[in-house]
């Protein structure tokens, strides 16, 4: 649905060259919730805004529903006529939400209406449909300012929704919102993508935003694309830092003694009692360090560090017993074997 | 002289100050409005961006900014000639008066122009709004407090300004009080024309303050009581301008 190919973005000011996008390769597919995610200066935000070409990449295409935008760029800066009718068909919702505060939050509705050329009577039949849809039927006649910011970006959701967009971009949309206005927005996208079959694509920095409501997820850091996948596809990548922050495990790497192991949940596998299994199994006692377990598009998914007692060599068939049973694992601190089970675990 | 005396002058003076004042005020805006939005979009990084244009306007609105209003009036007189045919009267001067407003009026709006969050324009922008888009429904509706706090400086310097206008014989409460007041000692009509144009100013000033705070107080903004403050100084200041520009006439 949205693709970007050697995407690059170089700012000059003054002589200086900074570079926030150095080659990005972006897929999301139709549908899905996108997550990407990256600490401040990353180049999320340069990213989001080279989708519909608020910004203009430096080198690099754009397709969003099949449409090459770089291609509908002018020489000039401004935006041509068939780029800002592209735009119209993608919705964007904003971190500071970026209502008019001095139109009424239905006339605010209204506004992307108005830029299609539609009626007046047709605007108000569709704001207010959309007012309901977000659950602000009766706030249609209020301000902006006098909304809660839970409510604001609610409004900036209709709004974005109004020129029925098949994409919709999320520029840290809950940044500005406490955690539990946070979840119900989400929550709200989660919904609008299910009912209206939207593709998301949202930019965030925190984690809690892709475990919630991202069926895949990219880690951008400085301009480039870290990790990206499908979240069960990037737990199944042995070594993955978007897992590990995702699904975080404490605990001490192997010793003499022990042999510390991070399995990892993912499919049908999630659903077996296999640590109980183990231990009746063997007859050895495991101790759980560790574990992160959650839902994710659905799906029971997640990781655990236990501990064996003994070395790894002693340990090798209740390993290769968790193996079995479909589930992927990681032995730490063991650099040789370690790398032997990688390629076993990418089987 | 007796009040019968004072008051057909005192009415007709009135009359062509708010004659001479209303129409130039209209014209001030029609002209700097545009200016002044096109100074905020053809500076860098604006949606129009074209420095040189940039440099141009702004040069030229500095440059009739700076010129004593007096100077401006008999250097445009042939100008004013070929619009009114005459270089006499209350027509005369709004010629002058409106020319001189208008990069008045356009920096202020260039000002309140500024101010409007960048976010929304790209709000506007991401939803296919061209740039008359971004003009018609961001820029002007969301600067209106400021734009009519500026449109209220306005008329209150061009109150200022149209005591001049009397050294083309257009009349006006200035006139009247240089005339009689200052060149033939009516001390009283002086006084009097005084108290007139102060009523009038704070009329307007009240006036203006109140339609930007009711707007202001519809959009919400917390910064109605620091922008109050900054109105209420700038009344005496103006007020102050205007009785320097009497006295220098």
């Amino acid at each position: 649905m949205i693709t970007t190919s050697g995407l690059t973005k170089v700012y000059r000011s003054r002589g200086r060259e900074v570079t926030a996008l150095d080659g990005v390769d972006l897929h999301v597919r139709e549908g899905e919730v996108y997550g990407v995610i990256g600490q401040s200066g990353a180049g999320k935000s340069s990213l989001i805004r080279c989708v519909n070409l608020l910004e203009r990449p430096t080198s690099g295409t754009v397709t969003v529903a099949g449409q090459d935008l770089t291609a509908l760029t002018g020489r000039g800066p401004r935006a041509g006529r068939e780029l800002r009718q592209a735009r119209s068909r993608i919705g964007m919702v904003f971190q500071h939400f970026n209502l008019l505060s001095s139109r009424t939050v239905q006339d605010n509705v209204e506004l992307p209406l108005e830029i299609l050329g539609k009626s007046g009577k047709e605007r108000s039949r569709k704001a207010l449909e959309l007012l309901d849809l977000v659950g602000l039927a009766d706030k249609a006649g209020v301000y902006p300012a006098q909304l809660s910011g839970g409510q604001k970006q609610r409004v900036g959701i209709a709004r974005a929704l109004a020129g029925d967009p098949k994409v919709l971009l999320s520029d840290e949309a809950t940044s500005a919102l406490d955690p539990e206005t946070t979840r119900s927005i989400l929550q709200l996208l989660r919904d609008l993508n299910r009912q209206l079959g939207l593709t998301v694509l949202l930019i965030t920095h925190e984690m809690d935003v892709v475990k919630t409501i991202c069926d895949s997820a990219a880690l951008m850091d400085r301009g480039r694309i870290v990790e990206s996948g499908t979240v069960s596809e990037l737990l199944a990548t042995p070594g993955s830092e978007l897992a590990a922050a995702l699904f975080p495990v404490g605990g001490d790497a192997s010793g003499d003694d022990r042999t510390v192991v991070d399995v990892t949940f993912h499919g049908d596998a999630a659903t077996q009692p296999v640590v109980s299994q183990l231990a009746r199994t063997y007859n050895i006692d495991i101790s759980i360090l560790g574990g992160a377990m959650d839902t994710v598009g659905g799906k029971q998914v997640g990781r655990m560090r236990i501990e064996l007692p003994g070395r790894y060599e002693e340990n090798v068939v209740p390993i290769g017993f968790l193996r079995e049973q479909g589930l992927q694992i990681d032995v730490l601190d063991r650099p040789e074997p370690q790398a032997a089970l990688v390629k076993d675990g990418a089987e | 002289m007796t009040w019968s005396e004072m008051q057909p002058l005192l009415s007709e003076a009135s009359g062509d100050t708010l004659y001479m004042v209303g129409w130039s005020t209209v014209i001030a805006v029609v002209g700097g409005l545009p200016l002044g939005v096109l100074l905020v979009l053809t500076d860098r990084g604006g949606l129009l961006q074209n420095l040189a244009a940039n440099k141009v306007i702004g040069q030229v609105v500095n440059i009739a900014r700076s010129m004593p209003f007096i100077i401006l009036m008999v250097a445009l007189m042939s100008f004013t000639r070929t619009i009114t045919g005459t270089t006499i009267g209350r027509e005369a001067a709004i010629v002058p008066l409106a020319i001189g407003a208008i990069p008045f009026f356009a920096r202020l709006v260039e000002t309140a122009v500024r101010e409007v969050d960048g976010g929304l324009v790209e709000a506007v922008q991401a939803m296919g709004g061209n740039t008359w888009t971004v003009v018609r429904k961001v820029l002007v509706p969301e600067a209106l407090p400021s734009l009519i706090s500026s449109a209220t400086t306005t008329v209150v310097a061009l109150i200022g300004y149209s005591a001049m206008a009397g050294t083309v014989g257009a009349g006006g409460l200035g006139d009247i009080a240089i005339r009689y007041g200052y060149q033939r000692f009516e001390t009283q009509l002086m006084w009097i024309t005084v108290a007139i144009l102060a009523v009038v100013i704070s009329l307007i000033q009240f006036a203006g303050d109140y339609a930007a705070r009711a707007l202001h107080r519809r959009g919400g903004h917390s910064s109605v009581a620091p922008r109050l403050r900054l109105l209420k100084n700038r009344t005496p200041a103006a007020e102050a301008v205007a009785s320097d520009v009497n006295r220098a006439a």
